[in-house]
């Protein structure tokens, strides 16, 4: 027998088994679609993984440029992802991640949550500072409607809820908030140096403002305000900043992993706790509409709530609050 | 006829148990460009219906316009969907529809993992999320570049997530053949070429159809075809003697 033929019969029992591959292939299409729970036909798909990986070798030596070769090539990696896909269940994917995944995130991201909370710190500070020595140079942080309100003796949010609904002033400020905590994560994409720019500059906006506030006597009333939202407000957007100095440590010194992936693990590991900042800004955002600029609530109303949903945040971050109890 | 397409100019190679890897081909700017248009279009014709007709209900005359002061019922029922239709599109749909969407599956690319399986939540999440960076500073600049200069045209929200965007293989349905039982000089790819015509045979002018079947038979083994030109219904049933297949239509 020539190579000829003996390639020929080859090709011939290849292709005598076009009717099985199809047959495979809309197995691993109901299956990856979710029509079909079938026991015996979910057995079927490993066995049809097999198959089409054995004929899709051979028919890449025998067949190259032919359509039955793309035929196998697409068949088979269709089984492929239908059997490396993960079932899926909300909500123990969200218990894991609140029980086991944040705490772990947590630890892993401790220096760079020191390393946010510092640059904030710092930044606020140098926004003090600055507006104390220059106070002129608050128009570069703020509003001309903001400065010509606390220089008129009140400050901007008084009767804020005459003019705007509570639920729609809290959507816009949760809008808000998310936003900014997704670009400090996101922004860690710059090396890292996004992310450090948004941290700094609303640490100095914050810093401005207070010391703007403080020169008016108006402090204490500005500390009312935030006392309810404030701490859970201003920690996420230091964790926020974490998640993003994280992906951007990843990029300045990816180890052995490389660079790209590196950035992946990164992004993706610390992307749960920003995830989580999202859902506690949430929060956050309720209390900043309803409670917040409604003057029936006195100073130690709004710091009981302020601490209060500050420990359920750290108690969520840690695993505590969700922990499963030991038998 | 169409031949068979040339290997990609980029492909993703997965490891797989079996030891035969899977080769996937990766979509470039092109399709993405392609798939996002016409996604864009969909989520931006669905956010405007909720808008005009909510806002339509809501004002109870022919008005859109948004009442003159904030108001709850107007933000909760008329704004906040529409503005949730054309911002959480991309995610709700790539998360029900397994990595996939209208646009994409129009295109005929999908989202994977770097091991050819289907992305999950989180980096679905991550995907999306990173679109405020790919996104700037305006019509995606950012995301467009990226995907021209790397080597799998991934974006940053892809490099983020660990995804990849390949073309769907879309399998033609193969005609059953016996090659075994085909005579001369025919192989799998003339073979091939015979059970195309057959598929086609009826969209095809008669003339062009005969002078078709007329050259399969010569180059594959059949020197001096027994039909006249002029007998179709002959030259159907010996191209389907040469290639083995029954009477069948193609599975």
């Amino acid at each position: 027998m020539s190579a000829r033929e003996r390639e020929r019969a080859f090709s011939a029992d290849l292709l005598s088994r076009a009717g099985q591959w199809q047959d495979a292939e809309a197995r691993a299409r109901r299956f990856s679609h979710g029509h079909t729970d079938d026991a015996v036909d979910a057995l079927r798909v490993a066995d049809d993984y097999r198959l089409l990986a054995h004929d899709l070798a051979r028919a890449r030596a025998l067949l190259p440029d032919t359509h039955a070769r793309q035929f196998l090539e697409s068949a088979y990696a269709r089984a492929h992802a239908t059997l490396h896909q993960r079932a899926w269940k909300p909500g123990n994917a969200i218990l894991t991640l609140l029980r086991e995944e944040l705490p772990e995130v947590m630890q892993w991201l401790r220096p760079y949550i020191v390393f946010s909370t510092l640059t904030f710190a710092l930044a606020v500070t140098a926004g003090y500072a600055l507006v104390k020595q220059y106070p002129e140079l608050i128009a570069l942080f703020a509003s001309p409607d903001l400065i010509s309100s606390v220089e008129s003796g009140r400050l901007w949010t008084q009767g804020l809820l005459n003019i705007v609904p509570s639920s729609v002033l809290s959507a816009q400020i949760l809008t808000n908030n998310i936003l900014v905590s997704l670009f400090a994560y996101c922004a860690g994409f710059l090396f890292g140096l996004g992310t450090i720019y948004i941290l700094g500059l609303n640490g100095l906006m914050l810093g401005a403002v207070f010391a703007f506030v403080g020169m008016h006597g108006l402090s204490g009333q500005l500390f009312n305000f935030i006392a309810a939202h404030g701490f859970v407000e201003l920690s996420v957007m230091c964790l926020s900043g974490a998640a993003g100095a994280a992906v951007g440590e990843a990029l300045v010194r990816p180890g052995e992993a490389g660079r790209m992936e590196s950035f992946r693990i990164a992004a993706l590991r610390s992307g749960k706790l920003v995830f989580a900042c999202a859902l506690l800004l949430i929060g956050a955002g309720l209390i900043e509409g309803f409670i917040s600029p409604d003057p029936r609530f006195g100073l130690t109303t709004r710091l009981t709530i302020g601490i209060c949903y500050w420990c359920l945040m750290c108690a969520l971050l840690s695993g505590r609050l969700l922990r499963r109890r030991r038998s | 006829m169409k031949e068979p397409s040339p290997e990609p100019s980029s492909a993703l190679s997965v490891d797989s148990v079996t030891g035969i890897d899977v080769s996937l081909a990766v979509a470039g700017p092109g399709a993405r460009s392609f798939a996002f248009i016409i996604d864009w279009h969909i989520r931006l014709i669905l956010a405007l219906a909720w808008y005009s007709v909510s806002a339509l209900i809501y004002n109870g005359r022919l008005s859109l316009a948004p009442p003159p002061a904030a108001d709850s019922y107007w933000f909760g029922a008329v704004y906040v969907p529409a503005l949730a239709l054309y911002f959480l599109y991309h995610y709700v749909v790539e998360l029900a529809m397994h990595g996939s969407t209208p646009g994409k599956r129009s295109a005929g690319v999908r989202i994977v993992t770097r091991d050819g399986g289907v992305p999950g939540p989180g980096a679905l999440l991550v995907r999306n999320v990173f679109r405020l960076i790919d996104c700037l500073p305006t019509f995606y600049a950012v995301g467009l570049l990226a995907t021209m200069v790397t080597r799998e045209h991934v974006r940053i929200g892809d490099m983020a997530a660990g995804t990849v965007l390949v073309y769907q293989g879309v399998p033609r349905p193969l005609a059953v053949m016996n090659l075994a039982d085909a005579g001369g000089a025919l192989d799998a790819r003339g073979a091939e070429l015979i059970a195309e015509l057959l598929e086609r045979w009826s969209t095809l002018a008669p003339a062009a159809r005969t002078r078709l079947a007329h050259q399969m038979l010569m180059r594959y083994g059949v020197d001096q075809p027994a039909a006249q030109a002029s007998d179709e219904a002959a030259l159907h049933e010996q191209l389907l003697r040469l290639v083995g297949a029954s009477r069948k239509a193609p599975l």
